[in-house]
């Protein structure tokens, strides 16, 4: 076994460096971390805001450790030198992707590509960048149940910024979804919860006709979503399954979980 | 600190070998650790240990402010150490003195140590430890909330740093110092340990001991400082304590 991310090695023992899950998919042993900062990778799409606007590009706020420039090349608009700011102003926010990261940790940025681009109106909310696979829940079924219960548009970047756009009750409606997310992520029957919340929620008024369109849906958005929440851990991966007070989840450990040293 | 020769030296150690709070020479006062007790903050921890009160807030790794600090090939850590004007009984004069500042950075160096800076280059990671209530071992109460601030806040270290003080007490060496026995004794000794390698990477000392002295001081607070060690990581497992046991599921 060979030291992946959140890990490292001395004297041939491996040893945890962040606080997170551990998770063992030979030839790998890696930390799945639980907290933190957003840490950029490549191809993540992320949701910032501009912060500054210089000649040839803009700085954005992607939660990440540093400033991350948006070069005007990355748009898809055509800009002649000091026409930035006729495109996007401090406070604007937009879908990027990560493209690279440097050794120096500059991060770089595009905003070509399919689901790119500025984010008209909305509103951004934040949640922790390692409960974002649970706001996205399993090939999306959560965020599915999300946006058909509320009537909102939601984009969710892999920074935790959640841009979200629609009928100002069914925003604040998003808004409560994420919270109980960020504060109920890892427990079991997280969908059914944030379901029951959002049907106990929707007025029989001008969310009515949603109401009715959702019945028919959820059957199938919920379905593999709960199977997914009972089914523990994923058959299919080899994942170490958490294990609440014995070393799993361990920070710094040099407690070295039984058979964390190879 | 306190006004020595004013006020009367109280009976210190028992007959019985009881210290003035009923504890044995080996024995740490109750430590109490909540971890992620801040929202705002990436990370954060506040500590009840005797009648200390500390929080300790991280919040990074960030852009570096003013830009002429950062450092290009690797983050750089900063703690302020600081005394609420109400953490003592008489009034402490608020902001910077010579002995917060020098707290700070003697923390900042150890926790230099530990921290893997190089993965975050050009950034900062900002460390705040505000002492609420003061009973001695304020820095060393610090470093323990500093340090679960710093798993909570996700930044990648070579280990957790438990820290503590042993001190020299009517003659004899006794563990976690409490404020009379800090006025009142002849040495305060504060170290802070990496119980992964054994190496202690915070070390000072105030007052006189014997080499024999100071070799079974080091050997008591080594074994404090791993007793701590078992709180911290049990106050993380409280925070991220899993119903379930699934790992995050994937994005995709």
């Amino acid at each position: 076994m060979r030291p992946g991310p959140g890990t490292y090695r001395v004297d041939g023992r491996i040893y945890a460096s962040i606080l997170g899950l551990l998770q063992r998919r030979p030839p790998l042993v890696r930390i799945v971390p639980l907290s933190g900062r957003y840490i950029p990778k490549p191809r993540d799409v992320v949701v910032g805001t501009v912060t500054d606007v210089q000649g040839t590009f803009w700085l954005l706020d992607i939660g990440a450790p540093r400033w991350t420039p948006l070069h005007m090349t990355g748009t898809p608009w055509k800009i002649d030198f000091g026409e930035t700011e006729q495109y996007l102003h401090v406070g604007d926010a937009v879908v990027v992707a990560v493209e690279s990261i440097e050794a120096t940790g500059r991060i770089g940025v595009t905003m070509l590509g399919e689901g790119l681009g500025k984010l008209e109106g909305g509103t951004i909310a934040t949640i922790s960048p390692a409960k974002v696979p649970r706001v996205i829940g399993r090939s999306g079924s959560m965020i599915r149940t999300i946006t058909t219960l509320t009537g909102c548009k939601v984009v969710v970047g892999q920074n935790g910024r959640v841009w979200v756009d629609g009928p100002a009750e069914g925003i604040i409606r998003v808004r409560e979804c994420l919270r109980l997310i960020e504060e109920e992520g890892q427990r079991s029957g997280l969908t059914e919860r944030i379901q029951a919340y959002l049907d106990s929620t929707s007025s029989p008024g001008s969310t009515h006709e949603h109401r009715s369109h959702v019945l028919e849906e959820i059957p199938h958005t919920s379905g593999p979503s709960r199977e997914e929440e009972v089914r523990v851990p994923p058959p299919a991966d080899d994942t170490e399954p958490a294990r609440p007070g014995e070393g799993s989840e361990e920070e710094g450990g040099p407690d070295p979980a039984p058979g964390d040293d190879y | 600190m306190g006004s020595i020769g004013a006020k009367e030296v109280p009976v210190l150690l028992s007959p019985e070998g009881r210290r003035i709070d009923g504890r044995r020479l080996d024995e740490l006062r109750a430590l109490k650790i909540t971890a992620g007790a801040l929202h705002e903050a990436d990370g954060s921890a506040y500590v009840e240990w005797g009648a200390n009160k500390v929080m300790a807030a991280v919040y990074g790794p960030r852009e570096v402010h003013p830009r002429h600090l950062q450092q290009n090939n690797k983050a750089i850590v900063q703690c302020r150490y600081n005394m609420a004007a109400f953490s003592v009984d008489e009034r402490k004069r608020p902001g910077l003195d010579r002995r917060s500042q020098e707290i700070s950075k003697v923390i900042s160096e150890a926790f230099e140590s530990v921290i893997f800076a190089e993965e975050y280059p050009r950034t900062s990671i900002d460390v705040y430890i505000e002492v609420l209530q003061a009973n001695a071992g304020t820095r060393c109460a610090g470093i323990v909330a500093a340090s679960v601030a710093l798993a909570d806040a996700g930044i990648p270290m070579v280990d957790l740093l438990p820290a503590v003080a042993v001190g020299k007490v009517a003659g004899e060496i006794a563990l976690d110092l409490k404020k009379e026995e800090d006025n009142f004794g002849e040495a305060d000794l504060p170290m802070a340990l990496v119980p992964q390698s054994g190496r202690l990477v915070l070390l000072q000392m105030e007052g006189h001991m014997t080499a024999p002295e100071l070799a079974r001081a080091l050997e008591l607070g080594v074994r404090g400082c791993r007793s701590i060690y078992e709180t911290m990581k049990q106050a993380l497992r409280e925070r991220y304590a899993t119903g379930t046991g699934a790992e995050p599921q994937g994005a995709a």
